[in-house]
């Protein structure tokens, strides 16, 4: 029951949160508390909640940290993954997750994401992609596709867009995927493969933003924008078993990489046993 | 030992087990040997990607509940700057060490200077409480970055330790205190289990709110806005006004056991030379041959640089003639002391931006030349 996941999950002292009517972001951040409470509630892995922490950035996505009933910290702009870093590094025995936004890991935060990917760290990276910058009232993000309009692009984005997930593959990350806020199901399933993984993995969720990135570009309300969503991504299942030339239409929602490299503090504890021993 | 040795070696002493940082003259040292030291006590290093990485991760290992460091120079503090703000707003305990360079941008990157001071106080943006320590020697670098770890874990304040290039990189002998004589403050953490909805209310007779770690049975938030006594944001002028108000005075109203300074041959003297750091150096030796000369001169040292050791200061104002503000930089203590003694009497400077050291000659010469002005009037 969704009543009873707010209960447990959410700080409903918070509650009602910031974002806008028709914002995909709420629906992800129940993605991430269906995940959660999932792995919590599965004896067969060990995801508890006083040792799992959200860390989050700043913009609309960054809120999340703050209504989920976590340990949580809300930090700097760009920087959730270098504080993620500090926190996992300091004690990798905690599950710490990031949730964050376009702006937030792929501009100003860019640099953190590269290194945290190479490095592959065990974190689980989120990302509320909603194509603009919400919180300060529609800006080009880098994920705004090239002629799009936005109040720092009135007569289009001459900017070319980053794909976050491929860039953060290409760093480097042993876990990538994507995910919409259409597709629930599917998304939360991707989540908690991310969690799982042993290493640092990204699940670039498109979210949609109505009252900016939609108002601007004509793209109807939020029932219109979810609608596209359903109609141009495809989740895993389906989207292998169509041709190479319809594939080229469609955005896949599912795993985009996963492999298995050494995870970096799994890598320390190694070296200070060497260090230690001498052996 | 070198001073940027002693640093770590005082850190790893006062239990200091993590270390982010990225390489930069002249502070480099203090990375290298961290790396080459923690994992033999345990400890954690990591080479992060940039200045403001290294940073942020130093505070996301301290809510974890570890002691916590990061050294960098000019460029680097420059970059450092909004994070730091975010430990003095969310009062998350670590220490920053910046061996100051000369500067402004790269400057000159392997010459001393003294022009990070304001910087130290008023790098970060809005008003905010700052502790700075500075080392004169490398003996007195091992001591006093104890002290700044455990400042920062008393007061849960980022703490600034303002090296200079002198001291970074001298080399002397060190006399290492045995263990049982150190004084270290441990990291007590509170907990009880669940949602704390009161994690950052002060208890009855103190002025910080009990430490918390993550992953240690409850449930709280963190943030960088204005917050509440449950760690969440607040609109509420009242209580954001009353949040700022005790970040300050914690500091404000502790000075006596904040503030340190050190005087040297000041009981009769009547021309008091201010100086920090790496400074003291020349300072001292000028002291000692103007007092050869029959001048009656002595040093004032702030140990503590920030909050600026003011009553200290005007303790001594009524037994002296003049002073002389002698460091690295264009004037900025220099501010701080005219602010202090100028209405009383006449303050002398002097400063040097070029990249070299004031030698003991050159004070020398200025102190007889601010007495025989005086005298000739």
């Amino acid at each position: 029951m969704p009543s009873e996941l707010i209960h447990k999950y959410m700080r409903i002292d918070h509650l009602p949160h910031i974002w806008c009517p028709g914002c995909g972001n709420g629906i992800i951040m129940r993605d991430v508390a269906v995940a959660l409470e999932e792995l919590i509630d599965d004896p067969e892995v060990n995801v508890s909640r006083e040792k799992t922490v959200i860390v989050s950035g700043i913009g609309c996505s960054s809120r999340a940290a703050g209504y989920m009933d976590f340990n949580s910290i809300h930090t700097t702009h760009g920087r959730a993954i270098a504080f993620a870093t500090g926190i996992k590094f300091a004690h990798p025995e905690l599950e710490v997750i990031v949730l964050t936004g376009d702006g937030d890991c792929s501009a100003i935060g860019g640099n953190h994401l590269i290194h945290a990917a190479r490095r592959n760290i065990g974190l689980t990276v989120i990302t509320f992609n909603n194509d603009i910058y919400g919180m300060t009232g529609g800006q080009y993000s880098p994920t705004t596709p090239t002629g799009d309009r936005a109040t720092t692009a009135p007569y289009g984005n001459y900017d070319r867009p980053f794909d976050i997930a491929q860039l953060a593959a290409g760093a480097g990350a042993s876990f990538t995927a994507r995910g919409s806020a259409y597709h629930t199901r599917e998304t939360t399933e991707l989540i908690k493969q991310g969690i799982l993984h042993k290493g640092f993995s990204l699940i670039d969720v498109f979210s949609v933003c109505p009252t900016y990135y939609g108002r601007k570009n004509h793209k109807g309300g939020a029932v219109e924008m979810l609608q596209w969503q359903r109609d141009n991504m495809v989740p895993a299942s389906r989207y292998y078993a169509m041709s190479e030339e319809k594939r080229r239409e469609k955005i896949l929602v599912g795993i985009l990489t996963h492999n298995e490299y050494p995870e970096y503090t799994q890598e320390y504890a190694k070296l200070l046993e060497k260090v230690q021993t001498g052996k | 030992m070198q001073g940027n040795e002693a640093c770590v070696e005082g850190a790893i002493a006062a239990g200091m087990r993590f270390y982010a940082g990225y390489p930069i003259t002249p502070s480099t040292e203090i990375a290298e040997q961290c790396a080459l030291r923690l994992p033999q006590v345990g400890g954690r290093f990591i080479q992060m990607e940039d200045e403001l990485a290294s940073m942020a991760a130093v505070l996301g290992a301290s809510a974890t509940g570890v002691k916590a460091m990061t050294a960098t120079s000019g460029p680097g503090f420059s970059l450092k700057q909004e994070n730091i703000g975010y430990g003095c707003l969310a009062e998350i305990p670590c220490v920053v060490v910046d061996v100051q360079r000369s500067g402004p941008s790269t400057g000159l990157p392997t010459s001393p200077s003294q022009g990070d001071y304001m910087q130290a106080r008023w790098g970060t943006h809005g008003d905010h409480p700052v502790i700075a320590l500075s080392p004169s020697s490398v003996q007195e670098t091992y001591r006093l970055i104890i002290r700044a770890f455990n400042l920062s874990e008393k007061y849960r304040t980022p703490v600034i330790f303002l090296m200079d290039e002198i001291v970074g990189h001298m080399r002397e002998g060190v006399t290492l205190p045995r263990p049982d004589e150190l004084i270290i403050n441990k990291r007590h953490i509170s907990y009880h289990d669940g949602a704390n909805k009161q994690c950052y209310a002060v208890p009855e007779g103190k002025f910080v709110p009990a430490m918390k770690a993550f992953g240690q049975g409850e449930r709280y938030n963190i943030t960088g806005l204005a917050h509440d006594v449950s760690g969440f944001p607040t609109n509420n002028n009242a209580v954001a006004g009353a949040l700022y108000t005790r970040l300050m005075e914690k500091i404000g109203r502790n000075l006596d056991d904040i503030v340190r300074v050190e005087e040297y041959m000041m009981d009769d003297a009547d021309t008091a030379v201010v100086c920090f750091g790496g400074t003291a150096r020349a300072v001292m030796s000028a002291v000692e041959q103007a007092r050869a000369e029959g001048m009656k001169v002595g040093m004032f040292r702030p140990i503590t640089v920030w909050p600026f050791p003011e009553a200290q200061l005007r303790a001594r104002l009524p037994g002296l003639k003049r002073v002389l503000m002698v460091e690295h930089n264009y004037g900025q203590m220099l501010l701080e002391v005219q602010r202090v003694a100028a209405e009383r009497l006449p303050v002398g400077f002097l400063g040097r931006i070029d990249g070299t050291v004031i030698p003991p000659a050159d004070i020398l010469n200025k102190l007889r030349e601010m007495e025989g002005r005086e005298n000739a009037q």
